[in-house]
């Protein structure tokens, strides 16, 4: 499972990087995301292509993990 | 405010509360206009002489602690910056400069299609063109680099200098200006003015509303989230217009607005180009910088200097048409454009990687 930080990244930066994260590795992905913006984007973009998530929170980031 | 209802309820405020600001006095087409009303306040404080604009205006006060208030109730407000300050300064400067070219940011590009005024589709064609331009750079790498956490004063300084604005405006002191003829003269009550940026700032920041990032979205992912709120504005700010009689369908005659079409189309391929740079519209600019937003507080800065130097230099339209050196200072920012964004692509420079 490929994994990525968008922590500090404006937007649409951590969509994107997610979007190429998951043309590299279709099955599953896990995306670091430092706000609740990303977060909102990361996820209804995942959601949208398909994945299924799981989100936890850790200090001030949130994991999210993706899997088909 | 998760799903869908959330921005379109907030596209629909937005446009009838902007049809209620022109019924109480301000400018027509102009309930909201976020590069008009930094130019206006940049008169308010006389860093220009346009006497016809210059009137610190209590709508941008209340976006910036409306959105600031719903950030900390939510917990989000947070003292971010760092990311490549003066090019955000610069950015800011360019895309003012493109607002005034056209005659209003992206909102106002919105409501004055709302009003009927034809001249926004070219605006509109434009706007468009340029979001895909800066998308062709976003798919090659672009990037401002990351922020960084601040100190909280970082978060503060700005939303305490809207209460300082907010002090001058109502003390008036003789050295601040208030126009008295022309757009800057026309406002709606200050109170009421306050009150809807405040409504609007907080909606703004819940549901994220913006302008460029609705067609940006909708070419990157297919994703038509803003794009919804884009949308929503003109259909109740269409509906406000009809109910008000302040709808007038054509190119003529319109409010604080040309008719030189071509000008309107790279005015605002400008503003399109230049925000999606900047990860965002004007208006969300301003909902960033009362979240504690630094790099969003600079890009502000960089408008209220464009605003300053449009109208010091003659580079802002007016119901007239377009000036000369407003179309050198426009083959300017989209230089300036074209370098920005290929010197900050790593796919177009620098060191290459195989797969990042």
């Amino acid at each position: 499972m490929k994994k990525i930080d968008t922590s500090g990244m404006g937007c649409p930066q951590p969509v994107l990087m997610t979007k190429k994260a998951i043309e590299e590795s279709p099955e599953g992905v896990e995306v670091i995301v430092d706000n609740n913006v990303a977060k909102g984007n990361v996820e209804r973009f995942l959601n949208s292509s398909g994945y299924k998530l799981k989100i936890r929170e850790e200090d001030d980031i949130f994991i999210i993990e993706a899997e088909k | 405010m998760k799903g869908k209802r959330g921005i379109i309820i907030t596209g629909g405020i937005v446009g009838l509360i902007s049809v209620v600001l022109v019924y109480l006095g301000n400018p027509g087409n102009m309930g909201f206009c976020i590069a008009c009303f930094l130019r206006d306040i940049a008169g308010g404080i006389g860093l220009h002489r346009a006497e016809v604009v210059q009137y610190i205006r209590p709508e941008v006060i209340g976006l910036v602690l409306g959105a600031m208030l719903i950030a900390i109730k939510n917990k989000e407000f947070e003292a971010r910056g760092g990311s490549s300050p003066f090019i955000r300064f610069v950015l800011g400067i360019v895309v003012m400069i493109g607002a005034l070219i056209f005659l209003g940011c992206p909102l106002r590009m919105v409501l004055r299609l709302a009003g009927g005024d034809l001249n926004a589709i070219f605006g509109i064609l434009g706007f468009v063109f340029g979001i895909f331009i800066g998308v062709k750079f976003l798919d090659k790498g672009f990037s401002l680099k990351r922020n960084y956490k601040m100190t909280k004063i970082e978060a503060y300084l700005f939303p305490a200098m809207n209460i300082g604005f907010l002090a001058l405006l109502v003390l008036a002191p003789a050295f601040i200006f208030f126009s008295e003829g022309g757009p800057g003269s026309m406002r709606a009550p200050i109170a009421i003015a306050l009150a809807a940026g405040l409504i609007v700032g907080g909606l703004s920041q819940r549901s994220r509303l913006c302008m460029v990032g609705g067609t940006r979205d909708m070419i990157l992912f297919g994703d038509n989230y803003l794009l919804l709120g884009f949308l929503s504005i003109i259909v109740f700010g269409f509906i406000g217009n009809l109910a008000f009689g302040f709808l007038n369908i054509g190119f003529l005659d319109q409010p604080i607005a040309h008719t030189d079409g071509l000008w309107n189309f790279l005015g605002m391929a400008i503003v399109g180009w230049g925000s999606v740079l900047l990860g965002g519209c004007p208006l969300r600019q301003l909902i960033l910088s009362g979240e504690g937003n630094a790099d969003s507080v600079v890009s502000i800065m960089g408008m209220f200097a464009g605003a300053a130097l449009a109208h010091n230099f003659g580079l802002a339209s007016s119901g007239a048409g377009v000036t000369v050196n407003g179309k050198i200072a426009a083959a300017i920012c989209f230089a300036v454009l074209g370098i920005v964004s290929f010197a900050n692509s790593k796919g177009l420079v620098g060191a290459k990687t195989s797969n990042s």
